[in-house]
């Protein structure tokens, strides 16, 4: 039996009675009060996550944004130091091996932050493109993740806003950390970065100033609503990023893997695409469940904002226009769905500004 | 977290479902166990009105955000009537297992086959085992 990781904060889940389990090789709370709770206090208020199993490689030297460019699909050229972006790691038929953010830290040093559970292979796939003056580094192990996000978030935390996709050193109540304003749940927040050894000591300045802490569940119902893309449901190796409506993150006009593929499949337009549906009938819709329309739910869940199944799927072109009708098969129920406008909830179309 | 004690006058199968017998008729229902392992419930998916239930076999599913997980019947019948108001708040059988959150009453077929079931205190004594 293959032992599982724990992250710094390990204890503080116990402590907190935190129902704990196995995810991506890591030991992992999945929820604390519940999820529901969870969701709402981040749409609401403030809720703080342990990502610290989360992936972080160094790419550093004169060549680095070089190798960059060649293996990611975004253009790194459209961001600066104490810049972030979203960006796609493709393979040669366009395949999405990871999808992540990049952070410019100077012109000669980036930092990745990836999917725990693609740690290994982005790794090892940046590592076999190596060229010499651009030196790739796991250095994972050196640093906790914290995910603190709502619309109270920075307030909570004493920051200042900053605009999305930024980043800059600073502190929360003493303890130094790197202030991303990025996040995974469609609300205002940040994720700070912090040296493994003080990890558990950020976490209690955190939750001391009013965030809920909250579990991998609730950041999956908060990611669905706001249609982010999951790597291994709803994105990998065999899907694309045009169909999967990623189009906006690839630089068509750059050489980059795949690029070539990709610019056809946009050319020739995808045969399928990743639509978001709602439940228009009572039932859950769950990863994996069959689209009678064609195609397969790859994520499915309870939406706690609209109290109704939500999930994404890809469906072909045709049917993957807002309105249109899907049937999902609920375990030999059929059950009506309709496609909708992505993301499924917004804050502000919900909350009407 | 501590159960809020599993009431003497139910009987229990180890699939975590409890019967009131009365007479020849029994309330189903899942236990307290039950709803804290599946955490807040958000679906509901009633049986057929009318159907038969065998004893150890699945006939209802409830789901929370992240499962979903067969109702199994404690024991073997024809349901009479079934907990329509789970449909619309089926977080009543988190608030509730015992009471409100009941699911389906049933006419049962083998009055002999409670024996089967396990009363309160070997119910706990089984949870306890399971660690």
């Amino acid at each position: 039996m293959q032992t599982l990781l724990r992250t710094p904060l390990y204890d503080r889940h116990v402590a907190a009675g935190a129902r704990l389990v196995p995810f991506a090789g890591w030991e992992m709370p999945v929820q604390y009060e519940g999820v529901i709770p969870e969701h709402l206090a981040v749409r609401r208020d403030c809720g703080v996550f342990d990502v610290s199993h989360m992936g972080e490689l160094e790419v550093e030297g004169p060549r680095a944004r070089e190798l960059l460019q060649a293996l990611l699909s975004n253009d790194l050229d459209r961001i600066g130091p104490d810049q972030a972006q979203y960006t796609l790691l493709t393979n040669d038929e366009g395949g999405i091996v990871d999808d992540l953010i990049v952070y410019e830290r100077d012109p000669e040093r980036f930092l990745l932050i990836v999917n725990a559970a693609n740690r290994d292979a982005d790794f090892a796939w940046l590592r076999d493109r190596e060229i010499p003056g651009a030196t790739v580094r796991d250095v994972s192990d050196d640093y906790a993740l914290l995910a603190v996000q709502g619309p109270r978030s920075l307030e909570r935390l004493g920051l200042s806003d900053a605009p999305a996709f930024t980043f800059a050193e600073g502190e929360i109540d003493g303890v130094a950390c790197t202030v991303n304003r990025t996040g995974y749940t469609g609300e205002l927040g940040c994720e700070l970065l912090v040296k493994e050894g003080a990890g558990g000591e950020l976490w209690d300045r955190v939750v001391s100033r009013g965030a809920v802490p909250c579990g991998l569940g609730a950041r999956d119902t908060l990611r669905l609503e706001v249609c982010y893309p999951l790597h291994g449901n709803d994105i990998g190796p065999e899907t694309d990023a045009i169909s999967a409506g990623l189009g906006w993150v690839c630089a068509l006009d750059k050489e980059f893997a795949g690029v070539e593929e990709l610019r056809r499949i946009k050319e020739s337009g995808p045969e399928r695409k990743l639509a978001a549906f709602v439940m228009e009938e009572l039932g859950i819709p769950r990863q994996g469940m069959a689209i009678a329309e064609g195609g397969e739910v790859t994520s499915g869940s309870h939406s706690p904002m609209l109290e109704r199944g939500i999930g994404m799927g890809y469906v072909p072109a045709g049917t993957a226009q807002p309105g249109s009708e899907l049937t999902i098969d609920l375990r030999g129920r059929p059950r009506r769905a309709r496609v909708v406008k992505k993301p499924i909830y917004s804050r502000e179309e919900q909350h009407g500004g | 977290m501590a159960a809020d004690g599993n009431p003497g006058d139910l009987r229990y199968h180890a699939e975590h479902d409890w019967a009131r017998i009365e007479g020849d008729e029994a309330t189903f229902g899942i236990t307290w166990f039950a709803q804290d392992a599946l955490g807040e419930l958000v679906h509901f998916e009633p049986p057929e009105e009318g159907s038969t239930v065998r004893g150890g076999e699945p006939y209802a599913e409830v789901e929370s955000v992240k499962a979903v997980s067969d109702v199994v019947a404690p024991l073997s019948g024809e349901i009479l009537e079934i907990n329509r108001a789970l449909v619309d708040a089926p977080e009543t059988v988190n608030a509730d297992p015992y009471g409100d959150g009941w699911i389906v009453r049933v006419r049962l077929s083998d009055l002999a086959e409670a024996e089967s079931l396990m009363d309160a205190a070997s119910y706990e004594q089984f949870l306890a085992e399971q660690g």
